[in-house]
């Protein structure tokens, strides 16, 4: 009896059974309404953007993975993510070959430069969509108004466009609310903002989504819900203390709340774990850190939207957070 | 008295308490084995040193190895029979140590033979003696000789005694039943305790899931001791002494001091139990509880074992699933894995958890660490395990120990219980451990 042999291993022999490939796939869950929501909002266009997104990054993971001989990694679903969010911040008609050198430099600079997995300094899709920053900067801010009629049938030229050709710039194209206040000083209504009914990029417009999706996550604790709350309380403060000041030159706090990127990268890419800090106080000076930053980059700075500069700052500092933000240990 | 707290110490984690299939199972005795398998040590210090030969007979209770110095115990027949041969015994980890290989007289009756007892009223010096003299160890699974533990070194004092009943592995249900079921053997070795450390107030503490047995020794408590039964909240590792200290007192045991450094002792309740059992008669252990548990077990139990037994006949008397793939000695957080049937239970096996091939954890596949941060909420002393893992895998041993206080680790396995990656960091910690103890005797050597 009992002739087989027994498997040793070491303590402690059991564990929580929440993996990393559990993580990713439960922020995929969360994302998916959101993009749904985009596709609905801005048609064929907007799923063509992500979709090709989601292709570059993944097979960009594939590929460096088995060129320089490591184990595949695409199981663990960070690339998927990584693809769900570039596609996301993108405007809704960003032609479909930046969009895929932005997926490719994503991942290949945004993570696989560092190491992969664990040891990307930035948010990988904030360093795709940097670079599409720099490198396009007009597409990038062609906007396009959401709920157009022919949405689901009427491809866009500048989506197609021929790469290295000449943008074409799409006849349509709509201010963002953001773009709007800050070089025309229009406003626009806080609830329209909430529940996405206005134009920006694919993934910026319904923060009630947003929201939801972050709620799921911190409700089965994959995400820390102090870093949303301090960068939206952060900005809410700051941008509410302005508005008291001087209601005629700043926008109000909720404008401030629901419009650009905010929400997106306060719940989605802030919250990279990777990326942030590791102690709960210092997620908090490090959300209290970006929320400012964005107000006055939004204010302030040559810029309508400063959350990806934010962010991506944020990350920059984290470790340096750690260095400096040691909980006592027990007993010393 | 019994009053319920929500003090607790920092962080820590909820694994599944799987305690309800034996925690209503009262403690039953385990038949004798064939054979005894005794290694010489079972506890921390010098292994004891036999005193029979080889071909003698002895009795149940008698001694068969004496203390080696302060640091060690003596070791007490198991069983009635004749001692078949002196020489090495498997031990955990392995190895192979010196011991004693016992065969049981089959129709011996199996009476025990006692000493000189040991009364309330001898000098606290003669009480450490007889502590030592019975073989008693910390039976919560140190088995650290309780007689040194219950020094109180010159000019410190004891103001707390605390009995730790908390019991925060999961699946061990063994203090559980000794406080259902001892509770006279307890209390007296209280008073014994009392004598050797001149404890003002004695605080039982006990987890909220065992609320049965403070009731049950609540009610029970002499007039004239000074205890207190405290119920404090589920946790892991509240158990452990320090972070037990912490929850009762408020208190902190400083970095590489001991509990006597805030004026407190703190014993386990079984260790209690036995001291207030054994020295009234001058007895030895012979035999303690084990909790036989875990999903690869038919008859799951509470069971008075005699000390040497083989586990492969302690698996077969109680039914294992032929498929069993891990068995832990101790809870499957701290429990060391056994590798193979011929091991025995020793004085510090406060449990067999048995784990089939479907029950064992997936460890499959280890993803870099992505910083998520729940070791750094889970470790019950503030310790970073992300970063002293990370500097563990580029062998900065000497940075985990001067900057990120590698020693105070105890090994606790939150940390690696909570990793979403899957990283052994218990593990890379036990290690280091080991490097930088090494390194610094290298250095004093020089
Ligand atoms: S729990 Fe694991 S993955 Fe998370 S920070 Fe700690 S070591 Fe890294
Ligand atoms: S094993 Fe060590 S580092 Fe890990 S949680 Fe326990 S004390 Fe902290």
């Amino acid at each position: 009896m009992f002739s087989k042999t027994l498997r040793i291993s070491s303590s402690p022999h059991i564990n929580k059974g929440v993996g990393v490939d559990v993580i990713m796939r439960n922020v995929v869950y969360a994302l998916l309404p959101v993009a749904a929501f985009a596709v609905y909002a801005f048609g064929i266009n907007a799923l063509l953007v992500i979709l090709t997104s989601l292709i570059a990054c993944v097979l960009t993971e594939h590929l460096l993975n088995k060129f320089s001989n490591r184990p595949s990694t695409i199981a663990d679903g960070s690339a998927v993510i990584t693809g769900l969010l570039l596609g996301l911040t993108l405007p809704p008609i960003f032609p479909l070959w930046m969009t895929f050198i932005g997926g490719v430099l994503a991942i290949a600079l945004g993570k696989f430069v560092f190491g992969g997995l664990g040891y990307n300094a930035f948010n990988p899709a904030l360093v795709g969509r940097a670079i599409l920053q720099a490198a396009f900067p007009v597409a990038i801010t062609t906007w396009h108004p959401a709920f157009l009629a022919d949405r689901f049938t009427r491809v866009s030229e500048s989506v197609l466009t021929f790469p290295f050709a000449k943008p074409v710039v799409d006849g349509i194209s709509g201010a963002t609310p953001l773009s709007a206040f800050k070089f025309d000083q229009v406003t626009t209504e806080s609830a329209d903002l909430a529940l996405g009914l206005v134009s920006g990029s694919i993934g910026e417009t319904s923060s009630v989504l947003i929201a939801l999706g972050g709620l799921y996550l911190i409700a089965r604790k994959m995400m820390n819900w102090r870093i949303p709350v301090a960068i939206l309380g952060s900005v809410y403060v700051l941008s509410g203390i302005l508005y008291w000041i001087n209601p005629e030159i700043y926008p109000s706090p909720e404008f401030m709340l629901f419009s650009g990127g905010l929400m997106l990268g306060a719940v989605f890419m802030a919250t990279d774990m990777v990326g942030s800090p590791i102690t709960s106080l210092g997620v908090v000076i490090y959300g209290i850190f970006i929320g400012l930053l964005v107000v006055v980059i939004r204010i302030w700075g040559g810029l309508p939207e400063g959350v990806m500069y934010a962010i991506l700052l944020g990350n920059a500092l984290s470790p340096h957070i750690d260095r400096l933000i040691r909980p006592r240990v027990y007993g010393t | 008295m019994l009053k319920f707290s929500s003090n607790t110490f920092k962080h820590g984690v909820h694994p599944p308490e799987h305690k309800e299939d034996t925690n209503k199972l009262p403690v039953r005795q385990f038949p004798f084995p064939p054979l005894i398998v005794l290694p010489m040590q079972q506890h921390i210090g010098k292994p004891a040193q036999v005193i029979v030969r080889e071909g003698q007979e002895v009795a149940r209770g008698q001694m068969l190895a004496k203390a080696d110095g302060y640091l060690s115990v003596p070791m007490h027949a198991p069983v009635s029979g004749i001692v078949r041969k002196i020489a090495n015994v498997p031990v955990i980890g392995g190895q192979k140590a010196s011991g004693i290989y016992l065969e049981t007289f089959p129709f011996s009756g199996q009476e025990v033979v006692e000493g000189a007892p040991v009364p309330l009223s001898a000098s606290p010096e003669a009480i450490l003696q007889g502590i030592q003299d019975a073989g008693i160890v910390g039976l919560g699974g140190a088995a650290f000789p309780t007689h040194v533990k219950l020094k109180i070194p010159e000019g410190k004092f004891c103001e707390h005694l605390i009995i730790n009943g908390i019991e925060c592995e999961p699946y061990l249900t063994t203090d559980h039943r000794v406080m259902l079921e001892q509770a006279d053997d307890i209390f007296t070795g209280i008073r014994y305790l009392l004598r050797v450390t001149d404890a003002k107030q004695v605080i039982i503490g006990i987890e909220a899931n065992k609320k049965d047995a403070a009731d049950h020794l609540a009610d029970r408590i002499p007039d004239d001791l000074p205890v207190k039964v405290k119920v404090v909240p589920v946790k892991y590792p509240q158990g452990a002494e320090k972070m037990l200290i912490t929850a009762l007192l408020g208190k902190e045991v400083p970095s590489g001091g001991f509990p006597i450094d805030v004026h407190a002792v703190a014993v386990n309740v079984a260790t209690t139990a036995e001291i207030g059992r054994l020295l009234p008669h001058g007895r030895g252990i012979q035999e303690r509880v084990v909790t036989i548990t875990g999903p690869g077990i038919k008859k799951k139990g509470n069971y008075l074992i005699p000390i040497g037994t083989p586990l492969r006949f302690v698996l077969e008397h109680v039914g294992a699933a032929e498929n069993l793939s891990e068995v832990y000695m101790g809870g499957p957080m701290m429990g060391v894995s056994a590798s193979d049937l011929d091991l025995s239970i020793v004085k510090g096996t406060s449990g067999i958890v048995v784990f089939g091939d479907e029950n064992v954890k997936r460890s499959d596949k280890i993803y870099p660490c992505i910083k998520c941060g729940a070791c750094v909420d889970a470790c019950p002393i503030s310790l970073n395990p992300s970063r002293l893992g990370i500097l563990a895998k580029s062998e900065a041993y000497d940075t985990m120990a001067e900057e990120y206080h590698l020693m105070d680790c105890f090994e606790c396995g939150s940390c690696s219980y909570v990793c979403p990656s899957n990283i052994p960091l218990v593990q890379y910690f036990r290690v280091a451990k080991g490097i930088v103890r090494k390194r610094k005797s290298a250095v004093a050597h020089v």
